[in-house]
């Protein structure tokens, strides 16, 4: 087997556990829009503009949002898919793809991705465990040597080797898949995994397993987790804290506790109150938040949210309210509500609890 | 949610009753699945004894090829020792088919293979490249599409001369633009799919993942587009032969034999059709084992 134990003391770990895995400054991804014979950049789709945020050892941060927000985009642009227009990203204290730090090929053995499409994400001309052994065959692993370890990784997953191992993605289920496709995140040894939407696309029985086995795992292999999904309540059970974004921007970060039980920003409280309640009798009759997000080729001026928002005031439309310093480990809103200097006429009072 | 952990799930852990699968690679499995498709296997065998033949004529040829005879024209099948009669000139069918194939399988396999590895490979690099060098490589192609296939390979021989060798430059150069847009085409798609993302996000080497994840999901269909241009190959090659831009007479080539026998087909219809029916039937076989080869690597089906 190739895994470290679950021993804190990994020998890839540089700055010992205080300091964060990854910090992301300023990260920013604008996909040009080419208009007419000649391709002239005529807008830009601003998909994550300008996102800082910090991931500590060992835990798991969730991300969520609406469609469209650019969780994705933060998944893709992380394991450099995408190349970032701006921004630094820190892995372990070794800036990425820069002088002086660790080459983007050195980052990505270190951390891996699970994807949300199970069955686009496998080969479907490669039985699966060729498929997890392709990496360590890429470094140099010998073939049989890698397809053991790639066997094991099976069992580890939960998965018979002797009787999936040869079998085509086709052959398999979606639950299956998404465990062969953890199992290929995990042939690297990573020490952390980006889980993009990892789950939402199985059943809600078999994510429940899918979810216990990521937990497992994550204890044994001693890994830190990305979570990306648009499901609230699985973001809750498995994050130690929840980073909520709109249109590329995070509005609210902070421990996953504190933002379900006291959401600071109007559209965190909009999602959690757009949960489907479990009693009949707290029905809600309207949607907590109407309309579609605008348009991020033009997003609104000011605050992002202040087209939906029930509170917003003038001062919304004028000023973009800061975050503040999201790598430090607090609760932060990016609302004028929050900041009793604003200028906003609720500034500095307490929200009404959300309702279902 | 419940917060238990459990590592092992009945349903997947369970062994079935059923027999374990034997552990073989991608082309193991393509290989186990043509040993049970007959069609498939017979096809590819009746291209191998086509290509054999066509390689030992000197050894099986029953009469020299160039041997003419005024008073034997046209003479039909078992005419003293000719098993398959004599042609316009008086000379051995059997023998100019077998001699003919060497020339008739060289013009039209030979062009299409070297096009596949050129144009199938720029067709991957552009696809999988994208962006500028995708738009140079493939604007190159078109301005050769733009002319008819017979017309540019009429015109790329007639300014090189003629002969074989320069009439099989001219149908590779032909063929290459086609089979380059076929495997851009596929390989555009392939780029775009999450596995090919999870391979890089490996880390690993681009021609690795090029290598184990792009080219094998491009090989079906640039295979079997190849191997319909290899019956085309030949068709354009007795194109050349007839205005005098190909192979040149007495050399025996099926398009140019075809050719010279039409106008004995009121005559001796049998010869008249004889080299037209070896076309025949090896593009059929080319066709179908070519298909069949695509269905065995399709192991979803």
């Amino acid at each position: 087997m190739m895994m470290s134990p679950p021993e804190a003391s990994d020998s890839r770990d540089r700055g010992g556990p205080q300091q964060p895995l990854l910090t992301v400054t300023g990260m920013r991804k604008h996909f040009p829009i080419r208009s007419g014979i000649l391709g002239r950049v005529s807008a830009h789709v601003r998909a994550v503009d300008g996102v800082s945020f910090t991931v500590r050892k060992g835990e798991t941060l969730g991300i969520v949002g609406e469609s469209g927000c650019g969780k994705s985009t933060v998944a893709r642009l992380l394991m450099r898919l995408l190349n970032p227009d701006a921004g630094e990203q820190i892995f372990d204290g070794d800036a990425v793809g820069e002088q002086g730090g660790i080459s983007v090929a050195q980052m990505r053995r270190q951390v891996q991705m699970v994807f949300q499409d199970s069955a686009s994400s496998l080969n479907p001309r490669m039985p699966v465990q060729n498929s997890v052994a392709f990496a360590p065959i890429a470094f140099g692993m010998p073939k049989a040597e890698a397809l053991g370890m790639a066997q094991d990784l099976l069992a580890k997953v939960g998965l018979n080797p002797g009787l999936f191992g040869g079998r085509y993605p086709h052959e398999l289920s979606g639950g299956q898949k998404q465990r062969i496709n953890i199992a290929r995140a995990l042939a690297l040894s990573p020490r952390m995994v980006i889980l993009d939407e990892a789950v939402s696309a199985l059943d809600k029985s078999v994510e429940a397993q899918v979810l216990n086995l990521l937990q497992a795992l994550k204890r044994e292999l001693n890994l830190t987790y990305v979570f990306i999904s648009h499901d609230l309540g699985v973001v809750r059970w498995i994050s130690d804290r929840v980073m909520v974004m709109y249109l590329g921007e995070i509005v609210e970060i902070g421990p996953a506790d504190a933002i379900y039980i006291g959401p600071k920003h109007p559209y965190t409280r909009a999602l959690l109150a757009s949960r489907p309640a479990l009693d009949p009798d707290q029905r809600r009759l309207e949607a907590p938040v109407s309309g579609d997000p605008p348009n991020p080729i033009n997003p609104p001026s000011g605050c992002r949210f202040h087209t939906r928002c029930p509170y917003a005031e003038p001062v919304c439309g004028a000023h973009a309210p800061a975050l503040g310093d999201a790598t430090q480990f607090g609760h932060l809103a990016a609302c004028h509500m929050q900041d009793p200097g604003s200028g906003h006429t609720a500034a500095g009072r307490p929200l009404p609890p959300v309702t279902h | 949610m419940s917060t238990a952990i459990s590592d092992a799930t009945p349903a997947d852990t369970a062994p079935p009753a059923m027999s374990m699968p034997k552990q073989r690679g991608y082309w193991g499995t393509v290989g186990y699945r043509l040993r049970y498709d007959p069609v498939t296997l017979f096809f590819i065998a009746l291209l191998v004894l086509i290509v054999l033949s066509a390689i030992i004529a000197p050894w099986i040829a029953p009469n020299d090829p160039y041997q003419e005879s005024i008073i034997r024209r046209l003479k039909p099948p078992g005419y003293r020792g000719h098993i398959l009669g004599t042609d316009e000139l008086g000379r051995d069918m059997a023998s100019r088919l077998l001699y003919g194939g060497r020339i008739t399988l060289s013009m039209g396999i030979l062009p299409v293979l070297i096009a596949t590895l050129v144009g199938g490979g720029l067709g991957v690099v552009a696809g999988f490249a994208g962006g500028l060098v995708n738009a140079i490589i493939m604007r190159v192609m078109d301005v050769f599409y733009a002319f008819p296939s017979v017309l540019l390979a009429v015109a790329i021989s007639g300014a090189m001369g003629g002969g074989a060798v320069n009439g099989m430059i001219a149908l590779t150069l032909v063929f290459i633009p086609p089979l380059c847009r076929v495997a851009e085409t596929a390989t555009t798609q392939v780029r775009n799919l999450d596995f090919v993302d999870a391979a890089r996000a490996t880390g690993a080497p681009l021609r690795l993942v090029l290598w184990h994840h792009v080219l094998g999901n491009v090989l079906g269909p640039v295979l079997i587009y190849a191997s319909s241009l290899i019956s085309v190959g030949i068709i354009l090659a007795s194109g050349l032969s007839f205005l005098g831009l190909g192979v040149k007479p007495p050399e025996p080539d099926w398009g140019l034999m075809l050719n010279a026998l039409r106008q004995a087909i009121y005559v001796s219809p049998l010869a008249a059709a004889m080299p037209g029916i070896a076309i025949l039937i090896t593009s059929i076989s080319m066709n179908m084992a070519s298909d069949g080869l695509r269905a065995a690597m399709d192991v979803r089906s």
